[in-house]
């Protein structure tokens, strides 16, 4: 079958998952693949279904209608072995207080069935990884937030999984914590050549890491594509949108903006003036403002950062 | 492997029994328990041999069941204060996992889901068996030592049968806390549930079958119909009772370290006509009490299977 062959590509490949609480449907006939070594965000707001949808790749809970398989198995049915090849990062990961950091790796180890010399060693050179070492002997009841993540990470690490999902990886962690973060992260796909799903509601700190991302609102994958893709797709056609800022801000400017072309429309509001236009004309417009004597301040295109896109996908599902 | 994964769960679930605070609570019961029977054991056989009121039969089984004063015998209080232990071991058994965010980690690893509640369940019994056998040893011991009471085998194999009792009544509050740990989302509304129960089983359910039993065959002057009431009321009351694990168990454990204790029900003077009164045999005493054996384990399972049921149908999200 062709569809074998193409799955096989994909590390993991989601048709038409679909999960009902009831009446409530979390997540809504979801599509998506994703290639081995690529790093997938899955962004959407809280209660968007997006540890739902993690939760059924692992195997932990099962799809009211569709499949989802990982490696060409099948989430629910071949879940033992799904675990042994995927590490999960849970949002906000416990462990034994009672126990060190270093034991509590031995644990989740040997329930991998990694014994002896061959498991301490591993243990040594994930904490070295995760720059724990210092800590790897106190109990973790002791630690902050970031070094149980950091431990959350070396945990995960500790079965050498193909794939990696993480849940809100980064909520709660101070932002030198999280640049670190993202830097292992980008580590483990580039060097190691893992594949990592995660999911945030924190676009700034995943849009840096992502190759592709996708947006999740009330159960449904509203748009999905690297962040140029994206972009593109939220722009009405035939149409993007600039704002401008000008020194001097004076009423011959609004006639020079109104004599040129390509501009469909002008808006000015609190300085700053949005102009409709048919195409992108940023370079002619900051040419001719340049040679008559004006400073430009600020020009952008919208729909160029997340959080326009983001909050773009987010009106469009309230309307 | 799966095995393995057992023998790692149990381990884990057995060090942190001993490793934890809790254990140190379940040393001081037992430690009271012991010495409190240890003092009205020696008391209570010294005081009965001076008054001539028991036979020199069976002097070693005395120890367990004599009381002095106001000190009750070490059984009374092993069927009151055993339950703690059950309860104490198994009341947060679930809800600490999921509160401390350490089972959806569990559960992501390459393991059968029920791995988990047996694992906890053969370590809860495990600990139990230990404690409970090493305090029946103990004050033996003790006895042996302070009285130079020689034991017969014959009082041995009780004491052992006893002990296994004990194991297995206080391994049904195990399986009940667990299931409670199972239902409850919080660990303080399983305690109090559990607590609840226990009240109920050791004091309501013997005003109860009271109630109903005089309320159904009232027992009331001399006329006929009360003397056919009388045995009604008597065998409707302990049926009642018997509902109650703590009855049942003191009714076993009174059949079993009393070799004289011929019958569990009412028995009518014409039914012990002909009889020659004697010592029953070990034997002949384990029949009597076979259904109660029975009953206990029985509940015991039920109790864990329901527990086993639930926890493999819960969806485990984070904390």
């Amino acid at each position: 079958m062709s569809n074998e062959n193409e799955m096989a590509e994909y590390a993991i490949s989601i048709n038409n998952l679909t999960k009902k609480y009831g009446d409530f449907t979390a997540v809504d006939h979801l599509n998506l693949n994703i290639r081995k070594g690529e790093v997938f965000g899955l962004l959407g707001p809280n209660g968007a279904g997006k540890t739902t949808t993690t939760l059924m790749l692992l195997g932990l809970t099962e799809p009211t209608e569709g499949r989802a398989f990982i490696n060409n198995m099948d989430c629910t049915r071949d879940s033992i072995q799904i675990k042994s090849k995927v590490g999960y990062l849970p949002d906000n990961v416990g462990f034994y207080g009672s126990m060190t950091g270093r034991e509590n790796l031995r644990f989740i180890g040997r329930l991998n069935g990694l014994t002896g010399e061959s498991l301490e060693k591993r243990i040594d050179e994930l904490l070295k990884r995760v720059n724990m070492e210092a800590a790897a002997d106190q109990k973790t009841s002791t630690y902050s937030r970031g070094m149980r993540q950091r431990l959350g990470i070396a945990d995960v690490l500790i079965k050498d999984p193909q794939i990696i999902i993480m849940d809100e990886p980064t909520l709660g962690i101070d932002p030198e914590g999280v640049r670190e973060l993202m830097l292992l992260i980008r580590d483990l796909a580039e060097t190691d050549g893992r594949t990592i799903l995660l999911s945030s509601h924190q676009l700034y700190q995943v849009q840096k890491v992502c190759d592709r991302m996708g947006i999740f609102v009330h159960g449904k994958m509203i748009a999905c594509g690297s962040l140029e893709e994206l972009g593109n797709q939220i722009e009405t056609p035939g149409k993007s949108t600039t704002e401008l800022g000008v020194y001097p801000d004076n009423i011959r400017l609004e006639s020079i903006l109104r004599q040129m072309d390509g501009i469909l429309e002008l808006e000015h509001d609190n300085n700053m003036y949005i102009l409709r236009t048919a195409y992108d004309i940023r370079g002619k417009l900051s040419r001719e403002l340049t040679e008559k004597g004006y400073t430009i301040m600020h020009m952008r295109q919208a729909g160029s950062d997340l959080d326009e896109i983001y909050r773009t996908y987010f009106e469009k599902e309230a309307v | 492997m799966s095995k393995n994964v057992l023998k790692v769960l149990f381990e884990k679930e057995t060090a942190d029994f001993i490793k934890s605070r809790k254990m140190l609570l379940f040393g001081a019961l037992i430690i009271c328990i012991t010495v409190s029977g240890l003092y009205a054991a020696v008391a209570g056989v010294a005081d009965a041999l001076d008054s001539q009121t028991i036979s020199n039969n069976f002097l070693f089984l005395k120890l367990f069941t004599a009381s002095a004063n106001s000190i009750p015998s070490y059984t009374s209080l092993m069927a009151l204060m055993g339950p703690f232990i059950g309860i104490f071991m198994g009341f947060d058994a679930i809800t600490s996992e999921r509160s401390e965010g350490t089972l959806n980690r569990l559960v992501s690893q390459p393991i059968y889901r029920d791995h988990i509640i047996i694992s906890k369940f053969l370590a809860g019994m495990f600990m139990i068996a230990l404690l409970v056998f090493s305090s029946g040893i103990l004050i033996g011991a003790f006895g042996l030592l302070e009285t130079g009471l020689i034991p017969e085998m014959e009082e041995v194999a009780r004491l052992f049968l006893y002990l296994l009792f004990c194991t297995v009544y206080i391994g049904f509050w195990l399986a009940a806390a667990i299931l409670f740990s199972t239902i409850c989302r919080h660990a303080a509304t399983s305690a109090l549930s559990l607590i609840a129960l226990w009240l109920f089983c050791a004091i309501f359910m013997s005003l109860l079958a009271g109630i109903f039993a005089d309320a159904l065959y009232p027992v009331k002057g001399q006329d006929m119909q009360s003397m056919i009431n009388e045995i009604k009321n008597i065998s409707l009351e302990t049926g009642i009772n018997r509902l109650s694990p703590y009855y049942l168990f003191g009714e076993a454990v009174s059949i079993l370290m009393n070799p004289a204790a011929r019958t569990i029900n009412a028995v009518s003077m014409t039914q012990l006509v002909g009889a020659i009164s004697g010592n029953l045999s070990v034997g002949q005493s384990v029949l009597l009490v076979w259904p109660h054996l029975t009953a206990m384990v029985a509940c015991m399972f039920t109790c864990f299977i329901i527990a086993y049921v639930s926890f493999m149908r819960q969806e485990i999200r984070s904390r």
